[in-house]
């Protein structure tokens, strides 16, 4: 009874952050909606037994892209007045095409899966059962190759992200390897022929 | 009132509802770049929503593995598509749709 009101509650505060997302005008409002939306679903996928991912989506999602999105916002200048012309225009044809959507999935998802042949529900995990360690166990071992191509996707991403966004700046100094190593002696060695003074006695 | 407990339908269509709601999110704000990554983040949301509904209710880890995969991807695509609209924003000025035009032969 109280995993149904508390299902009902953050499915609600769910659906109205994500409405607020898409229709509030400030920006950083948006990207705060964003972060309540993120911490709903996290608590919803607790309500699913997935602990882990429930975590990692509070760490990486509210924790690290939300502060980037919020960092980009307030860092660039936009007009979001200018960005709004055409929102009510839309409205129709956007609405139109979300409640057929909406329609659609739903006439699938609830023909398949309520009444005479709905699933039941899970049975609650004994207290040793452990949620990372299940997830662990299947990444390292069944998934190692995909968690390797991970890796290797973050790691571009790291340096795409750095390589687009580095701006050179022409008063830092930097050395130049290339010329350096070409250099030749007489560039940087010059021999003077000094007369040796005598030393008055 | 047996039909207010949570089931695998209700998880089913709340994704459905949020997947929904991003899709209107991207036909209406469609001059503003930021928004419309915002609702490509809902909708990723959407679907892990699903994967990790499916996944506890028939009982099988894979789906889990393959939300962690989900999240990573997405955490990279935002970061580069944050990385471009800086750039953007630098060289055009403006993060508007309307504006980005020039690649036209």
């Amino acid at each position: 009874m109280v995993q149904t009101l508390i299902f009902w509650c953050f499915a609600l505060i769910l659906l109205f952050a994500a409405l607020r997302v898409i229709t509030v005008r400030n920006l950083v409002q948006a990207a705060l909606w964003l972060v309540l939306s993120f911490f709903t679903a996290a608590g919803l996928w607790l309500m699913l037994q997935a602990e882990f991912l429930a975590i990692a989506l509070v760490l990486v999602y509210v924790g690290a892209v939300m502060v980037l999105f919020l960092f980009v916002v307030m860092m660039l200048d936009i007009d979001t007045e200018k960005l709004r012309t055409g929102f009510r225009s839309y409205i129709p044809v956007g609405a139109t095409v979300g409640v057929l959507i909406l329609l659609e999935m739903m006439l699938v998802l609830i023909g398949g899966y309520l009444g005479p042949r709905a699933v039941p529900a899970p049975p609650a995990a004994g207290a040793s059962y452990s949620n990372t360690r299940a997830l662990g166990l299947q990444i390292y071992t069944d998934y190692a190759y995909p968690f390797e191509i991970a890796a290797v996707i973050l790691l571009v991403a790291i340096v795409a992200a750095i390589a687009l966004t580095h701006r050179k700046r022409r008063e830092t100094k930097h050395q130049n390897p290339n010329e350096q190593i070409r250099v030749r002696r007489d560039e940087r060695l010059r021999i003077l022929n000094i007369p040796a003074e005598k030393r008055e006695p | 009132m047996s039909f207010l407990t949570p089931t695998l339908s209700h998880y089913l269509v709340l994704g459905a509802f949020l997947f929904a709601i991003s899709v209107v999110g991207i036909f209406l704000n469609r001059r503003n770049v930021i928004i419309m990554l915002m609702a490509i983040e809902l909708m990723l949301l959407a679907v892990n929503l699903n994967f990790i509904a499916f996944s506890s209710f028939l009982g099988d880890t894979a789906g889990q593995v393959f939300v962690f995969f989900i999240l990573t991807v997405a955490a990279a695509e935002s970061a580069i598509g944050l990385a471009i609209l800086v750039l953007l924003f630098r060289h055009v000025g403006s993060i508007d749709v309307e504006d980005l035009g020039q690649l036209k032969g």
